[in-house]
């Protein structure tokens, strides 16, 4: 990945940061400029929140035959998740066997490498989750 | 000017390999090795985890439990010997990652095992000096041993991180002192993968004249006797060394006892003297003294003497953040798969 578009990216990416429109109250992730629901209502009403980073698996797939970057840690899990705010993501559940996963388990974030641009190239950083 | 620790935090990888399943690998009987050692299990990171993770995970733990903005944090150091960029400091990505940028001074340390306890002294210094109201020092390694090399048994991965400043602190820093000297004990040119070591010479003429000699010079200069301490943590690259300096000190088993985790997780390098300092303060009550002695390989050794205070009654020590918990949640791996997540096998070039 570029390294501007990764580096524009890294306060949602490190620190789980989505916005909240003012006006009806939704919050967004990954962050928007302009609220779906409110439209032009919504211009300049888009402020910056923290998520906690807590919630539970919506649904999930076990991944066999990943790109090469990830050849060390197949099987992974790729899942779908509800954050309490009532968000969800996609994230990668680590430090969790594919038997152990199941709908409906509550994870909790936790600081990654998400992959890196080859031997010399930068490392990238960011959100995956555990087992709460 | 009073200075002290204002709140703590700590990470362990969940991963652990047992000395027997190194040994087997390599033809040799891992129980003499562990019981030698006194090491029963070592962690292992995580692929997807290093010094900069690790880091991170400490200093959130450590956010988490007090009442300090980031924003206020105007200094962070992390010492290690692992650090993942050669240029390119861990430190910055520790400040995004608490939402502490930018309005701070950031740098990255080494000194083999004591670049930890190194951090927390230059924060002193700053917040003592007024230069800045808290600091954050880091001691945290994900270091590597050879295949086959006795480091191998021992070398571990985790960290601590240590808010300082002035106000508000659960545990009072009285004293620091340093003991330096230059001594060739081990050592890793850039570009190598796995250190290097003098064998045997890493015992009398390094770890112990250095941890024994600024021991001692601490113990002088705050005019205390082992018997005035209720906990103390010295370096510990395996389960004997420091019990066996302590002794030479003249301390007890139980005050070595809560501070000691290399046998339970092996040696995490910058991170274990201040993992074995943040598990005492886990259990440490107001007005207990407790004295440390780091060990860095090269050599130097950096001792404090600290009063934990009544603040630290209204810390949160449970479980989601104690070190005890994370020394209990383990996972064990096979030699294959700890080789296969620390990079141990060639894998063909993408
Ligand atoms: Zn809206």
């Amino acid at each position: 990945m570029a390294i501007p578009r990764f580096w524009r990216e890294t306060p949602s990416r490190y620190n789980l940061i989505g916005t909240k429109c003012k006006n009806c109250d939704t919050i967004y992730f990954p962050p928007r400029l302009i609220c779906p629901k409110c439209h032009r209502k919504s211009i300049g009403k888009l402020e910056p929140i923290k998520l906690k980073g807590e919630g539970e698996v919506i649904t999930y797939t076990v991944i066999h035959d990943g790109p090469k970057q990830f050849e060390m840690q197949i099987p992974y899990i790729m899942a779908i998740i509800e954050l309490d705010e009532g968000v969800r993501l996609t994230a990668q559940i680590v430090e969790c066997e594919s038997n152990e996963i199941k709908i409906g388990m509550r994870v909790k974030s936790t600081f990654r490498k998400l992959g890196e641009d080859g031997k010399a190239g930068v490392i990238h950083y960011g959100y995956k989750f555990i087992k709460a | 000017m009073k200075v002290g620790i204002v709140s703590y935090g700590g990470y362990v990888p969940t991963y652990r390999i047992t000395p027997k399943e190194i040994g087997n690998v390599w033809g040799v009987d891992g129980d003499v090795i562990s019981k030698g050692l006194r090491i029963f299990g070592k962690s292992v990171p995580s692929p997807d985890e290093d010094v900069i993770t690790i880091s991170v995970e400490a200093a959130r733990n450590m956010i988490k439990r007090c009442e300090v903005d980031p924003q206020d944090v105007e200094a962070i150091y992390v010492g290690s010997e692992s650090h993942p960029y050669a240029v390119k400091p861990t430190a910055t990505i520790v400040a995004e990652a608490i939402g502490a940028v930018p309005n701070l001074t950031a740098a990255d340390y080494e000194f083999a095992c004591k670049a930890g306890t190194a951090a927390i002294q230059t924060c002193m210094g700053l917040v003592a000096s007024k230069m800045i109201k808290y600091g954050i020092a880091i001691g945290s390694d994900t270091s590597q041993g050879a295949p086959g090399d006795a480091l191998e048994y021992s070398a571990s991965a985790g960290g601590a991180s240590f808010l300082i400043g002035r106000e508000n602190v659960i545990a009072t820093i009285n004293k620091t002192l340093s003991y330096t000297t230059d001594t060739p004990d081990f050592w890793r040119r850039e570009g190598q993968m796995y250190p290097s070591h003098g064998g045997r010479f890493t015992g009398e003429p390094a770890y112990f004249k250095h941890v024994i000699n600024c021991g001692r010079e601490l113990l002088d200069a705050v005019g205390k006797t082992p018997e005035d301490y209720d906990h103390m943590v010295l370096h510990q690259p395996n389960g004997k060394f420091p019990v066996r300096a302590a002794k030479k000190l003249g301390f007890n088993d139980e005050q070595i006892k809560t501070g000691l985790l290399t046998p339970f997780i092996g040696n995490t390098y910058s991170g274990a003297v201040l993992l074995g300092l943040a598990n005492i303060l886990d259990i440490a009550k107001p007005g207990e003294n407790i004295f440390v002695v780091g060990y860095g390989s090269g050599a130097g050794s950096d001792g404090f003497d600290i009063t934990v205070t009544e603040n630290i009654k209204k810390m949160d020590r449970g479980p989601n953040f104690s070190i005890q918990s994370m020394v209990d949640n383990k996972k064990f791996l096979d030699y294959a798969t700890y080789a296969k997540y620390r990079g141990k096998i060639k894998l063909r070039e993408v």
